[in-house]
C-alpha cells in the first residue's frame, strides 16, 4: 500500500455473468480511478452495468478479469472474511430502496455496521446518535423506518453509511425513490458531505443529478463511453445546510 | 461479532414473533418435560422400592407355606400353615449361617388406648424378628423370656400405631392399651422403618396364639405364619436358602419328587430384580420422549429454514454492512439455539409441575433428577445445533447481490 496509489483504482475489469448457456459481459474492460475526496457519478441507462461496477468497487462481488484496487491492495486477493471485514469499516452503502432493518428502529439500524466491527453496544449507540445528528435525525433515533417518510429514511441509511467513517460511500441511486424536492435535499447532504472530505460515488441514470458532481463516469453496454469533470451546480450552491 | 451479540440479535428476532417462536419450541417443550415426567416418576419407583428393601433388612431369608395336597387336590399357596415353632428353632440351631430366626403369625385388629383408636396389624413373634430385621427401639426394651414363654400381656408398637394412639407429648411406655378386649401393656416403641412397616404392633409369639386366637384356633398350637431369618453374610444367602430347604423337607417327610409345602425367598433379591424392569421401562418411555425430542428439532429446522428465505434481504443488507458469512450463520444458530433452550427450560419447568402433579393425584413418589433435568438440557442444545445448523449454514452461503435483489 503506497501512500501515491489512488483510492480505488479499476484496472481493465470486466465482469461475465454465466447463465445457463450464454455468457453475458455486464462489464467490459473498464478501467479508471477514484481519488480521496472526489465526488463521482457513474451515469447510464438501466442496464448498463453500473450496479455490477459499484458491488465490484463495494466489495460484494469481484472481477472476471482485471483488477480492483483498494488503496493499492487488490481485493481479489482479500480473503471473503477480510472483505466483509473492509466493507464494515472502510465502506458505506446507501442503496435506491434505503434497506433499513425493518424491525429495528433507526439508531440500531445506524449502528449495525459497528457490530460486525466488533465495538461495544454502549460505543456503538453513542456514535450512531453522532452520526443521526450529522444527517439531522437524532430527534427520529426510536423510530421504526415504517414511521419515517421516505427522505428521512435515506438520511438514516446515509446516516448508517457514515458511522464506521468510512473511506467511501457508495450511493446506488439514491435519490430514486423520492419526490425531486427531497431528493435535493439527499443530495445537498452529500454535497455536504463532500465538501468535508468524504469520497462519495453515486450511481445514476438522471443527467440532472449528474450534472451536480464534479466528475462524471459514462456506461454504455457494460464499457466506459466517456470520463469528465465539470464545474458541478452542486459545488456552486452556497445555501447548503 | 461475539456469541453475546448473536443471543441478542436472536432473542429480538423471536420476541417480534413470540407466538411463531413458542409453537416452533412446543416440540422441545414437549419432548424435555416428557423426559424429565417419566426421569421423575422412574426415580421415585427406583426410591420407594429401594426403601422396601431397606426396611426388610440386609440378608433376610422368608420362609411361607407353599403349596400343600389334600387328598390329591392341591390347595392355594399359604392355605394351610405348615411351618412350626420347632422349623425355627431346628433352623437357628442346625444351620450355621443363620444368624437369627423367627415365627410370626399376624391379624388385623382395632387397637385401643383411652379415646383414641387405630385399625393395623397385630404381629405375634418372638425378639428374635426385631434382630432379623435389624430393627432398633426407639423407647422402652424388647419382650423379656418369660413374657415370651409365659403369653405376657406386653406390646412393641410400630412408630405410626404410637402416633396415632399416643398425643405428643404422651409417654407410651407403661400405658395400657387394649386389643381385642384384651389390656396389654405398651413396653416398647420401634424406631421408624417406613410408612408401610412403621404401622404394625407386635406381641409375643404365645400371647397372640393363647389370648387371641384361642383354643377354639383350629391351627396347630405349634404353627407359625412365616419365618424370617438372617444369614450372616452376603455370600451365604444361596448355601443358606438350599440348607434350609433340604432342612424343611426332612422335617416335613416330603419324599423325593414332591413339591415343597414351603417357599424360601429373597426379598430384597426380588425387589433388585423388580428394581431392573422398572429401570427398562424407564428407559423405555424416555426413549419415546426422545422421538419428541427429535420432531421438536425437525420442526425447528422447518420454521428456520422457511425464516431463512423470509429474510433474504436482511441477510443481504448484513453482509453488504459487514456480516461476515460465519457472522450470518452464528446469528441464525444462535436463534436455533435460543429456541431449543428457552423449550428446554420451559420443558423443565412443565416437567416438574407434571411430576409433581402425578405425585400428588396419583400419590406416587416422584423425584426430581437433577441428572435428567441437566441430560434433557444437554439433549435441547443439541438438537439446537444440529438442526439449526443447516439453515445457518444456508443463509450464510446466501450471495449478498442476490440476497440485496429479493424483495
Amino acid at each position: 500500500m503506497t501512500a501515491a496509489a489512488p483510492l480505488i483504482s479499476l484496472q481493465s475489469v470486466s465482469r461475465t455473468y454465466r447463465t445457463e448457456r450464454v455468457a453475458v459481459a455486464a462489464v467490459r474492460n473498464v478501467s479508471f480511478d477514484i481519488a480521496q475526496g472526489e465526488i463521482v457519478a457513474v451515469m447510464g441507462p438501466s442496464g448498463s452495468g453500473k450496479s455490477t461496477l459499484m458491488n465490484m468497487i463495494g466489495l460484494l462481488d469481484l472481477p472476471s478479469e482485471g483488477a480492483v484496487y483498494l488503496q493499492g491492495a487488490n481485493v481479489a486477493d482479500l480473503t471473503e472474511d477480510r472483505r466483509s471485514s473492509l466493507r464494515a469499516r472502510r465502506i458505506g452503502f446507501v442503496f435506491q430502496s434505503y434497506n433499513l432493518l425493518a424491525r429495528h428502529d433507526a439508531i440500531e439500524n445506524v449502528a449495525l455496521p459497528l457490530v460486525y466491527c466488533g465495538i461495544a453496544r454502549k460505543e456503538r449507540m453513542a456514535r450512531a446518535e453522532a452520526s443521526l445528528q450529522a444527517v439531522g435525525m437524532l430527534h427520529r433515533a426510536h423510530h421504526f423506518p415504517r414511521q419515517l417518510s421516505g427522505g428521512e429514511q435515506q438520511r438514516v441509511a446515509i446516516a448508517r453509511a457514515l458511522i464506521a467513517s468510512p473511506l467511501i460511500v457508495l450511493a446506488d441511486e439514491p435519490t430514486g425513490a423520492l419526490d425531486s424536492r427531497t431528493g435535493a435535499e439527499i443530495l445537498s447532504l452529500f454535497a455536504a458531505l463532500n465538501r468535508i472530505g468524504q469520497t462519495i460515488v453515486m450511481i445514476t441514470h438522471d443527467p440532472g443529478i449528474a450534472a451536480q458532481c464534479r466528475r462524471t463516469i459514462h456506461l454504455h453496454d457494460g464499457e466506459l463511453v466517456g470520463d469528465e469533470t465539470q464545474t458541478p451546480a452542486l459545488a456552486k450552491r452556497s445555501a447548503v445546510s | 461479532m461475539t456469541m453475546l451479540q448473536g443471543f441478542q440479535i436472536a432473542l429480538h428476532a423471536l420476541r417480534l414473533n413470540p407466538l411463531r417462536s413458542f409453537l416452533t419450541m412446543l416440540g422441545i417443550v414437549i419432548g424435555v418435560a416428557s423426559i424429565v415426567t417419566v426421569f421423575a416418576i422412574g426415580a421415585g419407583a427406583q426410591l420407594r422400592l429401594q426403601e422396601q428393601i431397606r426396611s426388610i433388612g440386609a440378608n433376610v431369608l422368608m420362609i411361607t407355606p407353599g403349596a400343600v395336597y389334600q387328598g390329591g387336590v392341591r390347595l392355594k399357596d399359604g392355605s394351610k400353615l405348615t411351618m412350626t415353632e420347632s422349623d425355627v428353632q431346628a433352623i437357628i440351631e442346625q444351620i450355621p449361617e443363620i444368624q437369627a430366626a423367627a415365627g410370626s403369625i399376624a391379624g388385623t385388629a382395632q387397637v385401643i388406648h383411652e379415646g383414641k383408636n387405630w385399625n393395623t396389624t397385630i404381629n405375634g413373634t418372638t425378639t428374635g424378628h426385631f434382630m432379623v430385621r435389624d430393627w432398633q427401639l426407639a423407647a422402652g426394651r424388647y419382650f423379656s423370656a418369660t413374657e415370651e414363654a409365659g403369653a405376657g400381656k406386653v406390646v412393641i408398637l410400630g412408630s405410626t400405631v404410637a402416633r396415632e394412639l399416643f398425643a405428643p407429648g404422651d409417654d407410651p411406655i407403661g400405658a395400657q392399651i387394649r386389643i381385642m378386649k384384651v389390656p396389654l401393656e405398651v413396653v416398647g416403641v420401634l424406631d421408624r422403618k417406613g410408612p408401610a412397616q412403621d404401622d404394625v404392633a407386635f406381641v409375643p409369639l404365645t400371647t397372640a396364639k393363647l389370648r387371641f386366637l384361642g383354643s377354639a384356633s383350629k391351627i396347630n398350637r405349634d404353627a407359625v405364619a412365616y419365618i424370617i431369618a438372617k444369614v450372616a453374610a452376603d455370600g451365604q444367602m444361596a448355601g443358606a436358602r438350599a440348607e434350609i430347604a433340604n432342612l424343611l423337607r426332612q422335617r416335613h417327610r416330603i419324599p423325593a419328587g414332591q413339591d415343597d409345602d414351603f417357599k424360601v425367598q429373597d426379598p430384597a433379591a426380588a425387589m433388585e430384580a423388580q428394581q431392573g424392569a422398572i429401570r427398562t421401562v424407564a428407559l423405555l418411555l424416555v426413549a419415546i420422549a426422545s422421538v419428541s425430542l427429535l420432531v421438536g428439532g425437525i420442526s425447528i429446522m422447518n420454521v428456520m429454514i422457511v425464516s431463512v428465505t423470509e429474510r433474504t434481504r436482511e441477510i443481504g443488507i448484513r453482509r453488504a454492512l459487514g456480516g461476515r458469512m460465519r457472522d450470518i450463520r452464528l446469528q441464525f444458530l444462535c436463534e436455533a439455539l435460543v429456541l431449543c433452550l428457552l423449550g428446554g427450560a420451559i420443558g423443565v419447568a412443565g416437567g416438574i409441575t407434571l411430576s409433581m402433579t402425578v405425585a400428588r393425584m396419583a400419590g406416587w413418589v416422584t423425584s426430581i433428577d437433577g441428572q435428567a433435568i441437566g441430560l434433557s438440557l444437554v439433549f435441547s442444545i443439541a438438537t439446537g445445533l444440529v438442526f439449526g445448523f443447516y439453515p445457518a449454514h444456508k443463509a450464510s452461503k446466501l450471495s449478498p447481490i442476490e440476497a440485496l435483489k429479493t424483495e
